[in-house]
């Protein structure tokens, strides 16, 4: 019974909860989806205070606006915050709210493993950004290079912070990947065979991958630094012997993946956005399947490229030379492929398509700085300047996060059942291109003239001084550019247009289903026969100028009772497993105090509430009990 | 595309397996690495410490004159490692007696071999065997003169070992789990899933220490 009144609020089910508690129990893949937008879009305004603090302390040289400590961890936390809070994060959100819509999929395979990686982020995120607030922040770079950072050069809580925080973090990161791995795998609808499936899915599930094998690394290289600090043992002090790369090459077998954990889904998204605003399948979708899980494969036989400076000798210096070199290769095929998916399509210039389209130039940009970089001559000059600062700029802010607005603009709707709007949108957009490149384009020359990187200040006379006027003048644009994102977000997801279906004539699963979803998805699971299922029944040059107006029913959806589809439970044991965490190892961070009482009570305190909520929660039914076979 | 679900129930997955068998086998992956890491910082610092107690050759601290003898025991541990083989052994019973508890019994062999109580026990009993011989291994290199604090080989040997005796105290603490339900409601065919997924961690941690006894303990 279609109306042909255009609908005033977002299609909702009868039996769905509401208020802010239900927010703390749910299991919901697209909930959780919400959860982690809103939460890292919060920690990308605290990182972006912080660059803009430290782009006023370089406007001009001489100035002493911040401590050289403070600046230490300005940029620590920078850094920290805007890789493992904020680009993983939002690229969880995607992960979440698109992998089940796109697979056809009524959930996750594991809906409360997936609230407790939510709940372990925001309170791993929490322990590790409020000691800035107490001058405690870390401060030993994102990276944390021991023995730089052992107790004896860094004493204090700072880096106890970071060790512990990241530790915390990748709990999240590796339960989610064991989760979307089996989802991937394992609850495609029937027909979504591999060669099917839509590429945001396949670049996120290449990233799980990388996610499930680098983070153990990490792991152990930082179980190493705590115990170094905590229980004294010798794993980077030099005086004993130990060898002072352990760390950097532990740390870079992650920290190269961990690049392309930040790249992929916005290649993914990417790959999404383009076909639906140029209006014709992906150029060369096999190609783009097999670039992205060879980008994923040679990620880690790249690591020691971070390392030219130290002095590995030729042999090392060149194996890793020409691995950095080859997986430009796949990298440049994607690009090419992108281009020609905009090729002789009908193109709809909306902000998500200005988004990536943005992505590929700036993305562009940094792949040639980083094939740069690749030669060891060359990366000796280029290394610890800001040259290289302005290199992963482009790639992680003109690539991960600008390839993540287009996605935002794209799917805002299946998250909130409304549309961003186009006009902030646009607004957003260029302030956001001209302010990024202004900041980032002029480091490249400063970088060149020899400006060193994490400095915190520097003498007039030596040629950097307009330059890093120029980029501390792009970076106060982006301030008006992220609150017109603020801004919009606030006001659509409260009256902005209701989207319907599928807004934008895109030819995907997830297109096909109200928006916002239905708890349950799908009512009835499809059989898909392609890759473009909804083109299938109507051609993209055949749809309307988008956004179309959505001609839904009024009356609400059927719950999922209505329907016999089981449902989850709401359950709070995922966040209070979670909580035992931070509780667990605080209380290890008070072993140094005086009074050891603490220290015992929250340390073995939180080890009993983790087992005890553990035990809970595993001896407790997903479901009701009968649907079980 | 077409809309029908006649076959896709709500057990229905796409590879036919359940969820959970997947996703420990990705969990597996994720440790490998994790041992990877550990094992090879172990190897990365054999030979690198400046001073003793070493793990194959004895050593005399130049101030004191002391002479440390070479730590490790292999006699001792390869007992501890038979015990933990044998615990596999026990777990491939055990799983078998859970899938078919439904089998007719005929003999004592077959009640034996059937008892699923039996052979849990057995594998955690073996399992917790393990753990205290790690524990005396433990504790008579504390006596000998090697802590983790001694130099890189106490560092590395004592995190490395200490890291796998974990997962071996987890895998117990599961089995005892197991044992506990079996003894309150019984385990079925129903069940076998879990078992299964226990047996394959128990078997991974398991093989993680036939690398670390080859790799440490008897390449010198």
């Amino acid at each position: 019974m279609a109306t042909t009144v255009a609908p005033q609020t977002p299609p909702r089910t009868a039996d769905e909860p509401t208020g802010p508690w239900s927010w703390f129990a749910t299991t919901d893949h697209k909930r959780i989806g919400s959860l982690y937008l809103f939460t890292a879009l919060t920690f990308m305004l605290i990182g972006g205070l912080e660059a803009e603090i430290m782009r006023t302390q370089l406007m001009r040289p001489n100035q002493h606006i911040v401590s050289a400590e403070l600046y230490n961890q300005l940029f620590t936390m920078h850094g920290t915050t805007m890789i493992f809070l904020v680009i993983m994060p939002l690229s969880a959100a995607f992960f979440n709210l698109l992998i089940p819509l796109q697979i056809g999929a009524r959930d996750v395979a594991f809906p409360r493993l997936n609230a407790f990686s939510y709940w372990v982020y925001l309170f791993g995120g929490i322990f590790i950004t409020l000691p800035i607030l107490f001058g405690a922040a870390p401060n030993g770079g994102w990276f944390g290079y021991a023995p730089l950072t052992t107790k004896t050069y860094s004493p204090g809580l700072n880096i106890d912070f970071w060790v512990i925080g990241l530790q915390i973090l990748g709990i999240s990161s590796l339960a989610a990947g064991f989760n979307f791995i089996t989802t991937i795998i394992n609850m495609r609808a029937p027909g979504m065979n591999l060669m099917r499936m839509p590429l945001f899915t396949w670049m996120s599930f290449v990233v799980q991958f990388l996610i499930i094998l680098a983070f153990p690394v990490i792991t152990i290289a930082l179980v190493f630094l705590l115990f170094d600090r905590f229980f004294g043992t010798n794993f980077y002090e030099i005086a004993r012997g130990a060898d002072p790369l352990l760390w950097q090459h532990l740390f870079w077998i992650f920290g190269h993946p961990e690049v392309y954990i930040l790249v992929l889904p916005a290649f993914g998204l990417v790959s999404e956005v383009m076909p639906t605003f140029a209006r014709k399948p992906l150029f060369g979708y096999p190609v783009m399947v097999y670039s992205g899980i060879l980008i994923g494969m040679l990620g880690f036989g790249v690591w020691a490229h971070h390392m030219f400076a130290v002095g590995m000798g030729p042999i090392a210096d060149s194996f890793f030379a020409v691995t950095t070199m080859l997986i430009a290769i796949p990298t440049g095929v994607k690009i090419f492929n992108w281009i020609f998916t905009l090729w002789g399509g009908s193109i709809r210039f909306t902000t998500a398509a200005m988004f990536a389209i943005g992505m590929v130039a700036m993305f562009t940009i940094g792949g040639i700085s980083g094939v740069m970089h690749s030669s060891p001559p060359a990366d000796l000059q280029q290394t610890d300047t800001y040259f290289v600062v302005g290199h992963f700029h482009y790639v992680i802010f003109g690539g991960s996060l600008m390839g993540l607005f287009a996605g935002l603009y794209t799917y805002f709707p299946k998250f909130t059942g409304r549309l961003l709007d186009e006009r902030l949108g646009k607004w957003h957009f260029w302030i956001n291109f001209f302010g990024s490149n202004l900041v980032f384009f002029p480091m490249h020359f400063s970088g060149l003239l020899g400006m060193p990187r994490r400095i915190w200040t520097y003498d007039a006379g030596q040629g950097w001084d307009t330059f890093n006027f120029l980029s501390t003048m792009g970076a106060y644009l982006l301030v008006p550019a992220t609150l017109i994102l603020v801004y919009n977000i606030w006001k659509s997801a409260r009256s902005g247009k209701i989207a319907g279906n599928d807004p934008w004539g895109a030819g995907t699963l997830e297109w096909s289903i109200p928006s916002p979803p239905p708890p349950y998805n799908f009512a009835t699971i499809p059989r898909v026969t392609s890759r473009y299922p909804l083109w299938d029944v109507k051609p993209p040059l055949a749809s309307a100028p988008v956004p179309n107006t959505p001609m839904h029913s009024e009356a609400p959806a059927p719950t999922a009772a209505e329907l016999g589809i089981p449902m989850p439970y709401h359950t709070l044991k995922p966040l209070l497993t979670a909580l035992a965490l931070p509780i667990m190892f605080g209380g290890l961070m008070l072993m140094h105090l005086e009074n050891k009482l603490p220290h015992y009570v929250f340390m073995y305190g939180g080890a009993a509430m983790l087992v005890g909520c553990l035990y809970w929660w595993l001896t407790t039914p997903l479901e009701p009990e009968h649907h079980h076979a | 595309m077409t809309a029908t679900a006649a076959d896709v129930g709500h057990g229905y997955t796409t590879t036919g397996l359940p969820h959970r068998k997947i996703a420990i086998w990705a969990f597996i992956g994720s440790e490998c690495m994790l041992f990877a890491s550990l094992i090879s910082t172990y190897l990365i610092y054999k030979g690198r410490s400046i001073a003793g107690p070493f793990p194959h050759e004895a050593w005399t601290d130049p101030s004191t004159h002391h002479v440390y003898k070479a730590i490790l025991n292999i006699p001792v541990t390869s007992c501890s490692t038979f015990v933990l083989l044998m615990s596999s052994l026990a777990m491939v019973l055990a799983l078998a007696a859970v899938e078919n508890r439904d089998v007719p019994k005929h003999t004592l062999g077959d009640r034996i071999l059937g008892s699923s109580k039996l052979w849990l026990f057995t594998t955690a009993a073996l399992g917790a065997t393990f753990l205290s011989f790690q524990a005396y291994e433990f504790t008579s290199f504390v006596h000998e003169g090697l802590t983790i604090r001694t130099n890189l080989f106490g560092s590395s040997f004592f995190t490395l070992t200490g890291f796998h005796g974990a997962h071996v105290t987890a895998g117990v603490l599961w089995l005892l789990t197991m044992l506990g339900i079996d003894f309150k409601r019984g385990l079925g065919p129903k069940d076998a899933l879990n078992v299964d997924i226990m047996a394959l961690y128990w078997h991974f941690v398991d093989v993680v220490w036939i690398a670390i006894f080859t790799l440490i303990y008897l390449i010198k």
